[in-house]
C-alpha cells in the first residue's frame, strides 16, 4: 500500500520494481495463509470437542461413578470431586507460597541475590517437564508414605501453581506507583503493613488474575498425577488414599478400546475445557475491570 | 546425573563416610581404586544413554530409543511450527486489523490453556485417522523413496508426534514471537518505510532483523516445551522403542515411557534407570529453558512500552 506513494528508490529498474511488489504480495498472503492454516486445527479441536462432548453429556456423567467395562452409563463423578479435592489441595499450598514469593522479590528483595535466584528458579521451574515434577514428588512424598496419595498429586499441583503466581504478583507490585507506598510510610504506617494493606490490595486484581491462570494450568495437568494421585475407579474423598482426577480419567478412557469408555472421555474432556474456560474468562474480566491492566 | 555417583563413591574432600568408601578403607583400598571405582560407576550410570536395546524383562536399560524419540519428534514440530509461528506473528503485528487482533489473541491464549490430554484425545480420534487415510498415503507416493516415509502407515508414529506437538507449540512460539515484534521501536519500521521499502522489505528488513534473537529465545522455550510433553505425545507416538528410518513408524519418547512404565516397574534397577532417564530429560530442559530465557531478556530488556 505504502509503494504507490513513494518515490522508487535510487536505481531501481522496472523489472526489479515489479519483483519487489510481487514479493511484497507473496509474503502477504504467506502470513494470512499461515494464520489461516494456524487457526484450522485449533477450530476444529474446539468444534469436534464441542460436538462430540454435548451429545455425551448426561446428568448420569455427574452422579454416577465409573461402571465396570461392558455395562452401560456410569460416569465420571468422583473424577470431578477428585479434581476438586487435588486443584483445592494445590491452591492451599501453591497460592500463600506463590504469593509470599512475588511480595519478596518485589518489595523486600530489591536488587538483592536471593531475589535474582528466587527469579530465575521460578522460571526454570516453569519450565520443568511436568512428568519431571512426578518423579521428584514419588520420590518425597509417595515413597516415604508407600502408597500413592491424593495428598501427593495435590503437592505436585501445587509446586507447579507457583512459579507462575510469584512472577505475576512481583509484576504486578512493580506496576503499583512508588508514590502510594511513600504515602503509605509517610502516615508512619510500617512498611509490613504498607505491603500488606496498601500494595498488595492495590494489586490484587492482578495477583487474583495469576492465581486463575496458574489454576487453569494444572486443572489440566496429567503427567504429574500419574504416579501420585494414581486414579482411584470408586468414591474418595480422603487425602490419604488414591483418589481419581478428571484429566487421569480421560486418558485411561481414551487409549481404551471401548467406545462407552471413548464417549466418556469426550464428556470429561469438555466438562474439563469449560472448567478452563470459565476460569481464564474470569481472568480477562477481572484483569479488564481491575485498576490494573496488563496481566500477560 | 554425571556427578552423583562419582561425589558419593570418590569425593577426597568430603569428610562425609559414605558406606562405600568405607567397604573400599576397610578392603585397604588406596585413593587410586577409589577413583577408579567411581570413574566406573559413572561409565556404568552413562552406558545408560548410548545402549538402544530396551528390554526390561532380561535388565537391558538403554535409552537410546527414548533420546532419538525426544529429539526427533521435537525438531520435527519446530520445523512445522516455526514457520507457521512466525507467519501468524507477522499478521497480528504488522497486517491485521484491530477487531480481529483482539479476537486472534485471545483464541491463542485459550488454546495456550488446553490440557495435553485433550489434545491426545482428539489426536488420537481425529488427526490419526486423517494421516492414515490421506496425508502418509501421498507423502508415501511423493517422498518415500527416501526412506524417511516408507510404509507400513499405522497413522500412529514419530510423525503424528511431531504434527500434534506442532500444534501444541504453536501459540507460544507466536505470542513470544509476537511480543519481541512488539517490542522493535516504531522509528525503525518507519525509517525503513521512508526509504521506499515495501512492506515486506519493512518487515524483513526493520522488524525481523532487529527481532531475530528474540525470535530464537521464542523457538527454543518452543523446543523446551516439546521436549517434555508427555500425554499428547504417548498417545500418538506408538510406544515401541526402537530406532526406525521411517518417520511413519511407531517409536517411544522419553516422556512418555516414564508415563507408561513408572508404575509397572517391578525392581529397583528399572525404577532407577526410569528415573535416570527423568532426570537427563529435567537437566535438558533446564539448559534449553535457561538459554530461551536468556536471548528473550536480552531483546525485550531495552524495549519501550508497547502500544505508544
Amino acid at each position: 500500500m505504502a509503494t504507490t506513494l513513494m518515490p522508487p528508490p535510487l536505481r531501481a529498474r522496472n523489472s526489479n520494481r515489479v519483483l519487489r511488489v510481487l514479493m511484497n504480495h507473496l509474503a502477504t498472503a504467506a502470513a494470512v495463509g499461515s494464520t489461516i492454516l494456524v487457526m484450522a486445527p485449533l477450530i476444529a479441536i474446539f468444534g469436534y470437542l464441542l460436538y462430540k462432548g454435548a451429545s455425551s453429556l448426561n446428568l448420569a456423567f455427574f452422579t454416577q461413578i465409573p461402571k465396570p467395562v461392558g455395562e452401560p452409563g456410569g460416569g465420571m463423578a468422583n473424577s470431578i470431586l477428585g479434581s476438586g479435592i487435588l486443584l483445592a489441595i494445590a491452591s492451599l499450598m501453591g497460592v500463600p507460597i506463590g504469593i509470599a514469593g512475588g511480595i519478596y522479590i518485589a518489595e523486600f528483595g530489591r536488587n538483592k541475590r536471593l531475589a535474582n535466584m528466587v527469579r530465575f528458579t521460578a522460571d526454570v521451574l516453569n519450565g520443568v517437564p511436568s512428568i519431571v515434577m512426578g518423579i521428584a514428588i514419588y520420590t518425597l512424598i509417595v515413597v516415604p508414605q508407600k502408597h500413592f496419595s491424593a495428598l501427593a498429586g495435590g503437592v505436585a499441583l501445587g509446586i507447579m501453581m507457583i512459579p507462575t503466581i510469584t512472577r505475576t504478583t512481583e509484576e504486578m507490585l512493580l506496576m503499583v506507583p512508588l508514590n502510594v507506598r511513600e504515602a503509605a510510610l509517610g502516615l508512619g504506617v510500617p512498611n509490613w503493613r504498607s505491603v500488606l494493606s496498601i500494595t498488595l490490595r492495590t494489586a490484587s486484581p492482578g495477583v487474583i488474575t495469576g492465581c486463575m491462570l496458574a489454576f487453569a494450568r494444572v486443572a489440566g495437568e496429567t503427567a504429574p498425577l500419574l504416579f501420585t494421585a494414581f486414579g482411584n475407579q470408586f468414591w474418595s474423598t480422603s487425602a490419604n488414599e488414591p483418589i481419581a482426577a478428571l484429566p487421569l480419567q480421560i486418558f485411561v478412557y481414551a487409549i481404551s478400546p471401548y467406545d462407552e469408555w471413548h464417549r466418556l472421555a469426550w464428556a470429561g474432556a469438555l466438562v474439563l475445557i469449560v472448567l478452563i474456560v470459565v476460569s481464564v474468562a474470569l481472568v480477562r474480566y477481572v484483569a479488564g475491570r481491575g485498576v490494573l491492566k496488563g496481566a500477560s | 546425573m554425571t556427578q552423583r555417583p562419582e561425589s558419593s563413591a570418590s569425593g577426597g574432600a568430603d569428610p562425609s563416610p559414605s558406606p562405600v568408601r568405607t567397604y573400599l578403607l576397610n578392603c585397604g583400598s588406596s585413593a587410586l581404586a577409589d577413583r577408579a571405582f567411581g570413574a566406573l560407576m559413572l561409565v556404568c550410570a552413562l552406558s545408560i544413554f548410548f545402549g538402544s536395546a530396551w528390554d526390561p524383562v532380561n535388565g537391558n536399560f538403554g535409552a537410546l530409543p527414548f533420546i532419538y524419540g525426544t529429539v526427533v519428534s521435537s525438531i520435527l514440530a519446530l520445523i512445522i511450527a516455526v514457520p507457521l509461528a512466525v507467519g501468524v506473528a507477522i499478521f497480528l503485528t504488522e497486517m491485521c486489523p484491530d477487531w480481529l487482533r483482539g479476537f486472534l489473541a485471545f483464541f491463542t491464549e485459550l488454546l495456550a490453556a488446553i490440557p495435553s490430554v485433550v489434545y491426545g484425545l482428539w489426536a488420537v480420534f481425529v488427526l490419526i485417522p486423517l494421516l492414515r487415510q490421506y496425508v502418509n498415503p501421498v507423502l508415501i507416493k511423493t517422498l518415500g523413496w527416501t526412506g524417511i516415509f516408507a510404509p507400513p502407515n499405522y497413522g500412529i508414529g514419530m510423525f503424528a508426534a511431531g504434527v500434534i506437538l506442532s500444534i501444541m507449540i504453536l501459540p507460544i512460539i507466536s505470542s513470544l514471537t509476537r511480543e519481541v515484534m512488539s517490542a522493535v521501536p516504531h522509528a525503525q519500521r518507519e525509517a525503513v518505510l521512508a526509504l521506499g521499502a515495501t512492506r515486506w522489505e519493512m518487515i524483513r528488513m526493520g522488524v525481523l532483523r532487529n527481532a531475530r534473537i528474540g525470535i530464537v529465545g521464542a523457538v527454543i522455550l518452543g523446543l523446551g516445551r516439546a521436549l517434555g510433553e508427555t500425554m499428547a505425545v504417548t498417545m500418538v507416538i506408538g510406544n515401541r522403542p526402537e530406532i526406525a528410518r521411517s518417520l511413519l513408524a511407531p517409536a517411544y519418547s522419553m516422556a512418555s515411557v516414564i508415563a507408561n512404565e513408572f508404575t509397572e516397574a517391578s525392581d529397583e534397577l528399572y525404577l532407577s534407570a526410569l528415573v535416570e532417564i527423568g532426570l537427563a530429560l529435567f537437566i535438558v530442559t533446564i539448559i534449553v529453558n535457561a538459554l530461551a530465557r536468556v536471548l528473550v531478556w536480552a531483546v525485550t530488556r531495552g524495549a519501550p512500552v508497547r502500544g505508544t
